[in-house]
C-alpha cells in the first residue's frame, strides 16, 4: 500500500514537471498572459514562415516568445514590444501589416476591386435597361407589319 | 470599343501571368534585412579566444564581412572553406559565435583554420536577436563607421560573392 502511494505521488510530481515544461512563464495576473498570447498569436517567425511565434517550434521561435515575456515584466506596452521586433526583423513579422506604401495594395486593393466591380455592373445594368426601353425595339416596321398580319391571317383561316 | 473590351480579359491574364512568372524565381525564405543602413547594434561580449572582451568599437575602422557562424551549422561547415579564401584575399572578416560553445568553436576553427580576424561568442543569441538573425549562416557587410550596407541569408560561394558582395566591399575599400 505504501509503496503503491509512493509511485502515485511519483507519478503525480513528474506529470507536474512534464506540465511546467510547456508553460514556463509565470505571469503577473491575467491580464499579462492575455497581452502574451495576443501578441504571440500576431507576430510572425522569421524562421517558419507560416506560422506565428506561438505555435512555432523553432529556437528562434523561442528566444523570440522569452524576449517578449522579458519586456512584459519590464512594463513595456504592447506597441513598444511590437516596434522592438519590427526594428529587427522588419515589417514581415506582423501579421497585422501596417499602412503604408508598400503594403497600400494589399490593404485598399480589394476595395478597389469591389468598387470597379459595382462600377461595372452599374454601367451593365444601365445599358440593358436603355436597350429595353428603347422604341426601336418596341415599335415595328412597316414591312415586319405586313408580315406579322399574314402571318396572323394564315393562323386565323 | 467593343473590340477593345474583349482584348481586355487577355489583358488582365498577360499582367497576373507575368507577376506570377517573376515569383516562381522568388526565394520567400529571403527576408529584406531591416538593418540595411542602420548602425551596427552595440554590445560587449567575450571573445571565442583569449580572455577578452569585445564591443561594437573592435569591429570599426574598416568595411569588413560579419559572419554569423555555429558549429552545429551544415551551412557554416560548407561556408567555411569559402571564408577561408576571401581572408587570404585581404577581406577583412569577423566572426559572431551564435548559440555555440566555446571549446567546439575553438577546436573548428583549430581544425578547419580560422578566417576570422576577431571571434565574438554569442552564447545566448543576445547579439544575433539585436542583428535580426533567424538561422546561420548570416553575413553582414559594414563599412568604416559600422554601418550595415548589406546582409546576405545563406552560405556565401563564390558565385554570392561576385554577384552580392564584391563589388559593394570594393566600393566601401575604395571609399
Amino acid at each position: 500500500m505504501k509503496s503503491m502511494i509512493r509511485a502515485l505521488l511519483l507519478g503525480l510530481t513528474v506529470s507536474a514537471t512534464a506540465h511546467a515544461a510547456i508553460d514556463t512563464y509565470d505571469f503577473k495576473d491575467e491580464a499579462e498572459r492575455e497581452r502574451y498570447r495576443t501578441l504571440t498569436e500576431e507576430l510572425r517567425c522569421p524562421k517558419c514562415q507560416n506560422q506565428n511565434i506561438a505555435d512555432s517550434n523553432a529556437p528562434i521561435a523561442m528566444d523570440l516568445r522569452e524576449e517578449i515575456f522579458r519586456m512584459l515584466e519590464e512594463g513595456k506596452s504592447n506597441d513598444e514590444i511590437v516596434a522592438y521586433l519590427v526594428d529587427r526583423y522588419g515589417d514581415f513579422v506582423r501579421y497585422n501589416p501596417p499602412v503604408n506604401t508598400t503594403t497600400l495594395l494589399l490593404w485598399y486593393g480589394p476595395a478597389g476591386l469591389l468598387i470597379l466591380g459595382f462600377g461595372v455592373l452599374t454601367v451593365i445594368l444601365v445599358r440593358r435597361r436603355r436597350a429595353d426601353t428603347a422604341p426601336a425595339a418596341r415599335t415595328l416596321s412597316d414591312a415586319e407589319r405586313e408580315r406579322l398580319a399574314t402571318l396572323l391571317d394564315k393562323k386565323d383561316s | 470599343m467593343k473590340r477593345v473590351l474583349m482584348l481586355l480579359p487577355l489583358a488582365i491574364f498577360l499582367v497576373v501571368a507575368v507577376f506570377l512568372y517573376r515569383g516562381l524565381f522568388l526565394d520567400p525564405t529571403e527576408l529584406p534585412s531591416a538593418l540595411i543602413g542602420k548602425p551596427f547594434p552595440a554590445f560587449e561580449l567575450p571573445a571565442v579566444e583569449g580572455d577578452r572582451q569585445v564591443r561594437r568599437e573592435d569591429l570599426l575602422g574598416k568595411p569588413a564581412l560579419v559572419n554569423v557562424w555555429a558549429t552545429w551549422c551544415p551551412t557554416c561547415k560548407a561556408e567555411h572553406a569559402m571564408l577561408n579564401r576571401l581572408a587570404e584575399q585581404g577581406v577583412v572578416i569577423y566572426g559572431i559565435n551564435y548559440k555555440d560553445e566555446n571549446a567546439k568553436a575553438q577546436q573548428w576553427l583549430k581544425d578547419f583554420l580560422d578566417p576570422y580576424q576577431l571571434n565574438v561568442s554569442d552564447p545566448d543569441g543576445k547579439l544575433g536577436l539585436d542583428l535580426g538573425v533567424y538561422g546561420a549562416p548570416e553575413t553582414f557587410l559594414i563599412d568604416k563607421n559600422g554601418i550595415i550596407r548589406h546582409k546576405y541569408v545563406g552560405a556565401i560561394d563564390e558565385r554570392v560573392w561576385r554577384e552580392q558582395l564584391a563589388a559593394l566591399y570594393q566600393e566601401l575599400v575604395d571609399e
